[in-house]
């Protein structure tokens, strides 16, 4: 029974990455890559990781993916031109694939772990549950954690600093909404660009 | 299931990954195939946490996810700024940093 979820799951996160890389349109590609996730959500609950399968689905399949999902469709998902401009690329890139492929696998099966052949030892019901993982988190990992709460607010502020305001001003301001451009302007306007205009520093 | 068969699909999902940045060009594109490089890094983790008995690999997982989605969020805001000044989305034309 486990095998079988194992192979099906293998190859559904293989399928799915495979979709990524194969497929022309960005859009298909953001569905096969959920596909992707979710099968490798199955492989984290066989492996006793029943919280992280949980952020995964819940995290990458919900948030990141709706994330790719919008950006996909506002930049219009257009099939990339046929044709490489280095002579040779699409040969040589899988060959390049398969070597690191063969170079990875050397390494890790090739490192004489002995506990690489068995399933690992024996572990209680509550192993990766949420509370442990909370606890290892919240004691052990403690620096870690906090450390990983300012780099989100860090990569939540660069996202608005970097897709919020430059370009032609007609578009953002239609498409973003009065309120929070004014608001994030306000915020902004320690560095004025080039002679702020009177509606908030939205300069072209 | 072994080990080392979680670990011999994590290196292939990597590598696959790895050929997808080669060969593609859309920047969304080379995003997707980065998060399966991520993943596969992920699997490895929890595979090897499980083969110790032992938890914080894991959670190593779970930071790992929270760095994913760190970059996630700067690349798609890079995106969106590219396309709004109207230059085009192909990283061979991107390349004025090349030097």
């Amino acid at each position: 029974m486990e095998a079988v979820l194992f192979f099906a799951a293998a190859l559904g996160a293989l399928g799915g990455a495979i979709g990524v890389v194969a497929l022309r349109n960005p859009f298909y590609g953001v569905l096969a890559l959920i596909v992707h996730l979710f099968s490798l959500a199955v492989l984290f609950l066989l492996l006793t990781a029943a919280f992280v399968a949980a952020a995964q689905v819940v995290v990458y399949a919900g948030a990141v993916m709706v994330l790719y999902v919008f950006v996909t469709a506002y930049v219009g998902g257009e099939t990339e031109p046929v044709g490489d401009p280095i002579p040779g690329q699409k040969f040589l890139a899988p060959l390049l694939g398969a070597a690191l492929f063969i170079e990875l696998s050397i390494a890790v099966l090739g490192s004489s772990l002995l506990a690489l052949t068995t399933h690992g030892p024996k572990v209680g019901p509550g192993f990766g549950n949420p509370e442990a993982i909370g606890k290892l988190l919240l004691e052990r990992f403690l620096l870690a954690f906090e450390a990983s709460s300012i780099l989100l607010l860090m990569a939540a502020v660069g996202a608005v600093v970097l897709a919020g305001r430059q370009g032609t001003p007609g578009v953002s301001e239609g498409a973003v909404g009065g309120s929070s451009e004014r608001a994030f302007g306000a915020v902004c306007s320690e560095h004025p660009p080039t002679a702020p205009s009177p509606v908030g520093g939205a300069s072209a | 299931m072994n080990t080392e068969w979680y670990v011999v699909l994590s290196s292939l999902l990597f590598a696959v990954g790895a050929m997808g940045i080669l060969v593609r060009r859309s920047p969304i594109v080379i995003l997707l195939c980065l998060e399966i490089m991520l993943n596969a890094g992920n699997l490895a983790l929890v595979a090897f946490s499980r083969m110790v008995g032992n938890q914080q690999g894991q959670v190593f997982a779970i930071v790992v996810m929270v760095v994913a989605a760190c970059e996630v969020v700067v690349g798609l805001g890079l995106i969106v700024a590219i396309f709004r000044r109207k230059l085009p989305l192909d990283v061979d034309e991107l390349r004025e940093l090349r030097g």
